[in-house]
């Protein structure tokens, strides 16, 4: 029976290219024995031999990754049990899907166990600095693995600690760092390192971020067991902590309230907010709006959004509300709508810049939807707790002709919002006396779902928008 | 004032920064110092380089700037009302422990927040100077959370997401109402304001210009929040309620609950309470049912009469436990969005499930191997070799898994 020896370093390379060569010549699993290193060889192996060359031989993505970690891990029948696995997989490709299978399940918590390993070999290991010789700085840490992995584990640490030179000693294996070169060494016991001064520091800090009013000590052991503890210098500080933490807390709650520092009354007092000024101009009216509390949108919403244009202007547009790219810029019209309408106006030579641009309602009202918003219309109570600040800005700006989109906007400016389909295209006026135009809101420009119907939708609306234009020019 | 050496500042502003949950490292772009010209990495997953014994994970180097503050948030350990003793850390000396500690790996990076002095420009430009100090002189490519401080000019934000790996701001109460009376000179506008800054700004970040170059690289691991969860009187429907608006509206990374907990010389205004670390960790489930489990808000919070979740059980299983009507389920057949509703199952277990069964019929003893939790998971399936017969619909099936009612403790 042929054994197979696959030597302790680069040894998943050496596994995959032997396993390779068997799998080419049809050696069955139960004819291999495999042997790690120069340990013992079984009683009943022959010499070992030299695996027949590697042949190409098609096998799965994930088996590949999985060799590559199970390779390391420390129980003796890994290299048999993969081997197995890779001659199952030659004419059942698929069973490499199957989370059910019992040697594969076998083969992925070895996987994951030398994954674990890895990844706490990244988060506990513990550099101490040691004298330098060159001018990079020297570091070297002891470690115990449970697993083979300081080998696959030295491009982790070298990507990491590029700028300075390092050694890891492990009972099994040692990689040096020096000069941006890695170099491999047997293990070692132990090393003898020189105290350091910032372990001190960093259990002062392991101390003081720890909140003695939530002690959880079975959700720390589970992901830093006890036998790391003996390398972590913070560790030793442990003991202490949770003898004293229910004390602590109860002391906390305990203490009778202190007066407060006589710096603090002037500090706050300091800092209280003047009122705002009274709506003389819009830049007021926009302040005062900021706290505006008027209806409950302002609790969902990010900011109110106020309309936005010349003082003087003679055409006023109104929108419904803003959306989601209004409300996080805090700009009307600036979102998919808006660009909608910049388009066609455009086409008709109005120009957004000479009209003063605003909604019905100043915030944004929406259902969540997991990562996104939906717009959703502001009922009658809202539009008319906002149409104050409509009023407010119509007054200052008296604009000689306002546009009203869509069926809110109607409905703030000539109070019924209904048939909007059958009015677009007339002059309407507010109460005060100054007319409004109707139109369709450009959103529902881009919902109408049939093409033949947007297209006609859109006409109506290049044709309210030119009417505006002739209107303004008369 | 005495003046206090490295190590006392040190557990004066670690002391002062607990409170904040979040100690994520995860996320980023990757980076790494192999050429030798810099130091640090960051390859994606996050990694704890220890835990406390309150369990949690100690990721980064999590300090305050200084905790002196002008703010008079009643929760808060570093008000200005406070007795605390106070210190500041110079720019270097963050920056020192920052890489001395990093060099000994016992830190992915820094979480830098601040109690505000000055003004909210002044030390926000403080805050954003260490970062900056740290990737442009010290070439440090580890990672980097900067709290933001909402009222701060947005370009100082701006800045300090072109050198952060994440940005936070915390919203702190659930309402509007709750931030009005417990932190009287935060504006929750404010805030909300400064978080849409933000998701623009990321936005803005990853788009190519027309000649097809990329705007420098903003906050790469996003943004988070974090509430404090049980010092108002908000329910967890309220509370739920808020931070999927938070996710829809801002794209959060996290919003992280933190129950509100005992601090050093508390104030009058709000009576301590022993943490609601229960409650912390069912909102924390019911936050990944809504987020990748598809379960709506009100599935979630209408479980109870008063908009809370069961403390005793999770908001999976008490949801199933009221819509047995669904179930038992055949592992064999029913769609994806089904079985992420069955107790016991996660979303890995689901997928694998998804992909076996194409090839072959599931049995009972495969779902143990595929990660399935089956004693939970048992008398909501069916599979070969395995049907749960009355179990579904037995009355008892709640008391199986509620823990038995104990003594209340003293404390």
């Amino acid at each position: 029976m042929p054994t197979i020896r696959v030597p302790a370093l680069d040894t998943a390379r050496a596994w995959r290219d032997a396993a390779r060569g068997l799998l080419g010549a049809g050696v069955p699993p139960a004819d291999v024995l495999w042997q790690f290193g120069d340990g013992d060889a079984d009683l009943f192996a022959d010499a070992p031999a030299a695996p027949p060359a590697a042949a190409k031989v098609g096998v799965p993505k994930s088996f590949v990754a999985l060799s590559e970690n199970v390779c390391w891990h420390s129980d003796p029948q890994r290299f048999a049990r993969l081997y197995a696995l890779l001659w199952r997989l030659r004419d059942n490709s698929g069973l490499i899907a199957d989370r059910g299978d019992a040697d594969l399940a076998r083969l992925r918590l070895m996987e994951k166990a030398v994954s674990r390993d890895k990844h706490k070999m990244k988060a506990f290991l513990r550099f101490r600095e040691v004298p330098k010789v060159t001018d990079r700085r020297r570091f070297a840490a002891w470690f115990e693995p449970t697993h083979h992995i300081a080998e696959p584990m030295a491009g982790f640490f070298a990507r990491r600690f590029g700028d300075m030179d390092w050694l890891i000693v492990t009972p099994t294996r040692s990689v040096e760092f020096t000069g941006g070169d890695i170099t491999l060494h047997d293990g070692a016991a132990k090393p003898d390192l020189p105290d350091d001064a910032h372990e001190a520091l960093w259990t002062t800090y392991f101390r003081n971020i720890f909140n003695p009013a939530r002690l959880k000590i079975q959700a720390m052991q589970s992901e830093m067991p006890k036998k790391y503890w003996k390398n972590l210098p913070e560790a030793a500080a442990i003991p202490d902590m949770i003898a004293h933490a229910e004390a602590r807390a109860r002391q906390m709650q305990a203490a009778a309230p202190t007066l407060p520092p006589i710096r603090a009354a002037r500090i706050t007092e300091s800092l209280a907010q003047p009122a705002p000024p009274p709506a003389s101009d819009l830049d007021a009216l926009r302040q005062q709006a900021t706290g505006c509390t008027r209806c409950p949108l302002y609790r969902d919403a990010t900011q109110v959004v106020m309309g936005e244009g010349p003082r003087d202007a003679a055409l006023m547009i109104v929108g419904e509300q803003p959306g989601d790219q209004e409300d996080l810029a805090g700009r009307p019209f600036v979102g998919p709508a808006g660009q909608l309408f910049d388009r066609i106006a455009g086409e008709v030579g109005l120009d957004r810049r000479h009209a003063f641009v605003t909604n019905a309602v100043k915030h944004f009202k929406f259902a969540p939807r997991g990562k996104r918003r939906i717009h959703q219309r502001p009922d009658a109570g809202e539009v008319v707790a906002c149409k104050w600040w409509l009023d407010a800005e119509r007054a200052l700006i008296r604009p000689r002709l306002i546009l009203a989109m869509g069926a809110t906007a109607a409905a703030s400016l000539t109070g019924t919002g209904q048939g909007i389909l059958k009015r677009r295209g007339t002059f309407e006026t507010t109460r005060e006396g100054t007319p409004v135009l109707l139109t369709l809101h450009p959103s529902y420009l881009l919902r109408v779902p049939d093409p033949a119907a947007k297209e006609a939708a859109l006409r109506d609306f290049r044709a309210d928008l030119s009417l505006a234009v002739a209107r303004l020019a008369a | 004032m005495a003046k206090h050496d490295l190590q006392q500042k040190l557990a004066i502003l670690s002391d002062a920064a607990k409170y904040d949950a979040s100690c994520a490292s995860s996320g980023t772009a990757k980076r790494h110092s192999r050429k030798g010209d810099g130091l640090g990495s960051t390859e994606g997953s996050g990694i704890c380089h220890a835990y406390a014994p309150d369990g949690r994970c100690i990721s980064l180097l999590k300090i305050l700037m200084t905790n002196f503050c002008i703010y008079d948030c009643v929760y808060c350990v570093n008000r200005v009302s406070s007795n605390v003793t106070r210190a500041r850390f110079t720019p270097e000396e963050v920056i020192t422990l920052t890489l001395e500690f990093y060099r000994r790996n016992y830190i992915e990076g820094l979480f830098l927040s601040s109690g505000i002095i000055k003004s909210p420009d002044d030390t926000m430009a403080d805050m954003v100077r260490i970062a900056r100090e740290l990737r442009t002189i010290h070439k440090f490519r580890g990672y980097i959370h900067l709290k933001t401080i909402p009222d701060a000019d947005p370009k100082l934000i701006e800045e300090a997401g072109r050198h952060a790996d994440r940005l936070s701001i915390n919203v702190e109460l659930p309402t509007d109402a709750a931030v009005k009376t417990f932190a009287p000179e935060k504006n929750p506008g404010t805030i909300r304001k400064a978080m849409a800054d933000v998701r623009l700004t990321k936005e803005a970040s990853a788009e190519r210009s027309h000649t097809g170059k990329r705007p420098p690289r903003f906050a790469p691991a996003g943004q988070s929040t974090q509430m404090i969860v049980g010092a108002d009187g908000a329910n967890d429907a309220t509370i739920l309620g808020q931070s999927t608006r938070l996710y829809s509206s801002y794209k959060l990374k996290r919003v992280y609950y933190s129950a509100f907990s005992p601090i050093p010389d508390a104030s009058a205004k709000l009576p301590l309470i022993r943490p609601p670390l229960e409650r912390e960790h069912r909102l924390y489930q019911a936050d990944w049912l809504l987020r990748f489990y598809g379960f709506g808000l009100d599935e979630i919070t209408g479980a109870t009469k008063d908009g809370n979740l069961d403390l005793q059980i999770d908001p999976k299983l008490a949801w199933a436990l009221q819509n047995r009507h669904h179930f038992p389920l055949d592992v064999n057949a029913a769609p994806r969005e089904m079985l992420l509703r069955v107790p016991g199952l996660g979303v890995k277990t689901v997928n694998r499930i998804l992909t076996t069964r194409r090839h072959r019929t599931l049995r009972y003893e495969d779902l143990t191997r595929m990660g399935a939790s089956l004693k939970k998971a048992r008398a909501f399936i069916t599979a070969k070799g395995w049907t749960p017969g009355v179990l579904t619909d037995s009355a008892d099936l709640r008391a199986r898994f509620a823990p038995p009612p104990e003594q209340l403790s003293l404390f």
